[in-house]
């Protein structure tokens, strides 16, 4: 077992399909595109239902359900009905996204203080108002909790869209499999565990970025 | 769909029956195992932050390079169904050692005051007090564990070993839908009736949080 | 602090892997040689990972049942390199295989030159098989590696052979499974045989749905699709010959464990290869991938309508 295959400098060159950085830029893309629609659609409906209440057995229950989606099967049932491509693997990895999100956008909104939105509102704040600047604040650490997740979630799963002929990291298994080179297969999984702890640490700056101090109680 | 499956009974339950088998028996051995450790992160605090990281990163590994190495770490078969089990036992120790530490970490140090004070010992303590008032998170966590596993098995279909995710390959080469909408559903409704019965058990074990 | 820790942390956990890697030393498929894992007396039958080599498994299994023999069924493994490598560790007992494409295989170098009929392939076969593993009786039906185009892009380029391929390659995208970028008979034999080199590989399937897809909607311009495939001929595609040869006989025949071989299993064997031709595999094989039907229902009228 050795890391040559990970050390070779003719698999860094930025120009050469098939390396490193070719596969990681790829992924990150697949990663990045899932996370945004993910949160486009997660986001505002695990508000609303949180938010209003209303429907809260839709967000616990999509969750589980959104879970036990296998990815793979999903993938390969996309590409079944629409061909080769982008589409099928960003709808399969997106049912991934949406459920953590989806559930910590309702869970970061359930458990906020009620007293603090009724003095919100006491202050004259109109809704819209309160959801911006009360309770999406106040809900943000729980949120991003979820996001985070999702986060790495996808970061390991977007491997799979190389097994439908797709680029990313998977690549690097995939083709190292189907080659016997192991030390392709282990470079691979040291480049994505490696992409998802320097993602981790990225989103969890972003969050103190933007996460109020008067929430995360560091003053 | 019903022609499919008339024609494909047996290989679709002989899928099916492998499946369990892997997603299962590797959420049993997770929960045993992480019970101890998540034990630890809350016995000695300064293991709870590695005991988190450590847990994400193995968590971040992709299935299909672990289903992949653990031959080379444990010498096994390359199609042997341990190794799917191996994996997918650390994937539920990583998701549960947190949970079982985040569980035991909640609760109320009141309680654990109080039951102390009734002359309970440390062990008997945590297996009488701590452990089931800490269950519903740590049930929680058994769930999603079990919800996951049931959905990762099919990766293993890449390698010659998945369960139901053998029905999602063989469509996907034919570009044949029924064996994949079939995998499909009973991975999903498989994930439900687990769910469904971590959540009887549950209620069994936890009475008074029905009070 | 608690950065400072995961990171840490992370180190930490990737030398323990790295140094667990290293331990183990040697080549991670070479693990344990104790023999087949199956119980005394079960055969365990594999199959590569596209629609034909799973339907011939099925008949090798059908056909071992029906003289008593008990089977366990592990298909669907992979490609050459990964199911080689089960089969030697024990994981499996038995595989259809194809003359030339496991010779090329197994020969360090490609096949040797000048070999290119069944009985030559078969003879140079039998000399470099792994230890513990031998072939039975090979069949008259054939399946080879092509280069197939779309009937667009041979009228464009006027493609009739792979020669005709060496001005215009630079231009065109060639899709095959992954192990076409190290195997001889993929791209490395193309470049040394004929002088061709692709403007691009794209790592598909082994002649599956991808392949006939992306060539049908000119994702790539080239495709490694089977012989046998039904998709030639319903979509009009052009197969290049090959007049150098780098895609040798393909005759089928079962690749077997020495231990699993009994008299009742190769006479099983041997009795479906006599019967297996190129028209009757195709015909079959057609059932499978345009009809959709059951791999077990076709491999039984395989067996019934020969007499087996």
């Amino acid at each position: 077992m050795n890391l040559s295959y990970l050390f070779d400098a003719a698999h860094w060159d930025p120009s050469a399909t098939g390396s490193f950085p070719d596969l990681l830029l790829a992924h990150l893309g697949y990663v990045a595109l899932a996370l945004l629609i993910g949160t486009v659609i997660a986001l505002p409906v695990g508000l609303y239902i949180g938010h209003t209440g209303r429907g809260s057995f839709i967000a616990i229950n999509a969750g589980n359900a959104g879970r036990s989606l296998p990815t793979l099967g999903l993938l390969m049932l996309m590409v079944t009905l629409l061909g080769l491509g982008l589409l099928p693997v960003l709808i399969a990895l997106t049912v991934l996204v949406i459920p953590p999100i989806l559930t910590s956008a309702y869970a970061g909104m359930r458990t906020l203080d009620s007293q603090v939105v009724d003095a919100a509102k006491g202050m004259g704040m109109r809704p819209w108002q309160v959801l911006t600047r009360v309770e999406l604040p106040m809900a943000l650490p729980v949120l991003f909790s979820g996001f985070r997740s999702a986060a790495l979630q996808v970061v390991a799963t977007a491997t799979v869209a190389a097994a439908v002929g797709l680029s990313g990291l998977g690549r690097l298994m995939i083709d190292g499999l189907a080659v016997n080179d192991y030390s392709r297969v282990l470079a691979g999984a040291i480049v994505v565990a490696l992409l998802a702890v320097l993602l981790d640490l990225l989103l969890a700056q972003v969050q103190r970025w933007i996460v109020s101090p008067g929430v995360s109680k560091r003053f | 769909m019903i022609t499919y499956l008339s024609n494909n009974g047996d290989t679709v339950l002989a899928a099916l029956r492998q499946h369990i088998w892997l997603a299962l028996v590797p959420v049993l051995l997770g929960f045993v195992i992480a019970l101890p450790i998540g034990w630890l992160g809350v016995r000695f605090p300064w293991l709870y932050h590695p005991l988190v990281n450590v847990a994400g990163v193995l968590y971040s590994i992709p299935s299909l390079a672990l289903f992949v190495f653990l031959p080379v770490l444990l010498g096994t078969k390359i199609l042997s169904p341990l190794n799917i089990v191996v994996a997918l036992t650390i994937y539920t120790v990583a998701l549960l050692a947190r949970t079982v530490a985040d569980g035991l970490r909640a609760v109320d140090p009141l309680i654990v005051q109080a039951a102390s004070a009734m002359g309970y010992r440390r062990f008997k303590r945590l297996t009488d007090v701590e452990l089931p008032v800490a269950l519903p998170v740590i049930l929680a966590g058994l769930r999603s564990a079990t919800v996951a596993n049931i959905s990762l098995v099919s990766v293993g279909a890449l390698i010659g070993v998945g369960g139901l995710g053998q029905l999602f390959t063989r469509g996907f080469q034919l570009f044949y839908l029924e064996p994949i909408f079939v995998g499909i559903i009973l991975s999903v409704l498989l994930a439900a009736a687990a769910d469904g019965i971590i959540v009887l058990i549950q209620r069994a074990l936890t009475p008074w949080t029905r009070a | 602090m608690s950065r400072i820790r995961l990171a840490a942390t992370a180190a930490g956990l990737a030398t323990a892997l790295l140094l667990s890697a290293c331990g183990s030393g040697d080549d991670p498929l070479a693990s344990d040689d104790s023999g087949a894992s199956s119980a005394p007396g079960t055969v365990t039958v594999g199959s590569a990972n596209f629609a034909e080599s799973e339907l011939l498994a099925e008949i090798y299994s059908q056909a071992l049942e029906a003289k008593g023999v008990t089977v366990k069924r592990q298909f669907n493994i992979g490609a050459r390199e990964l199911y080689l490598k089960a089969l030697q560790d024990g994981s499996i007992d038995l595989l259809p295989e194809y003359n030339g494409a496991l010779l090329s295989a197994l020969q360090t170098g490609g096949a040797p030159e000048g070999v290119s009929k069944p009985e030559d392939v078969l003879a140079a076969l039998k000399k470099v098989l792994p230890a513990g593993t031998e072939v039975l009786d090979q069949s008259a039906a054939e399946d080879k590696d092509t280069l197939t185009v779309s009937q667009e892009t041979a009228t464009k380029y006027s493609l009739k052979t792979i020669d005709d391929l060496k001005p215009v390659a630079g231009q065109l995208v060639i899709g095959a499974g992954p192990e076409w970028q190290e195997r001889y008979q993929g791209l490395k034999g193309l470049e040394e045989l004929y002088g061709v080199k692709f403007k691009e590989f794209k790592p598909l399937d082994a002649g599956g749905p991808l392949t006939v897809n992306a060539l049908k909607k000119g994702d790539i311009q080239v495709g490694n699709i089977f012989s046998t495939d039904s998709s030639i001929k319903t979509n009009n595609f052009v197969v290049l010959d090959d007049p150098r040869n780098l895609y040798l006989a393909e005759n089928i025949l079962p690749l077997i464990r020495t231990s699993a071989k009994t008299d009742a299993v190769a006479g099983a064997l041997n009795a479906v290869s006599a019967k297996l031709t190129t028209e009757n595999l195709t015909t079959y094989l057609a059932q499978v991938q345009v009809d959709k039907k059951d791999t077990a229902t076709v491999a039984k009228a395989f067996l019934s309508e020969n007499g087996l």
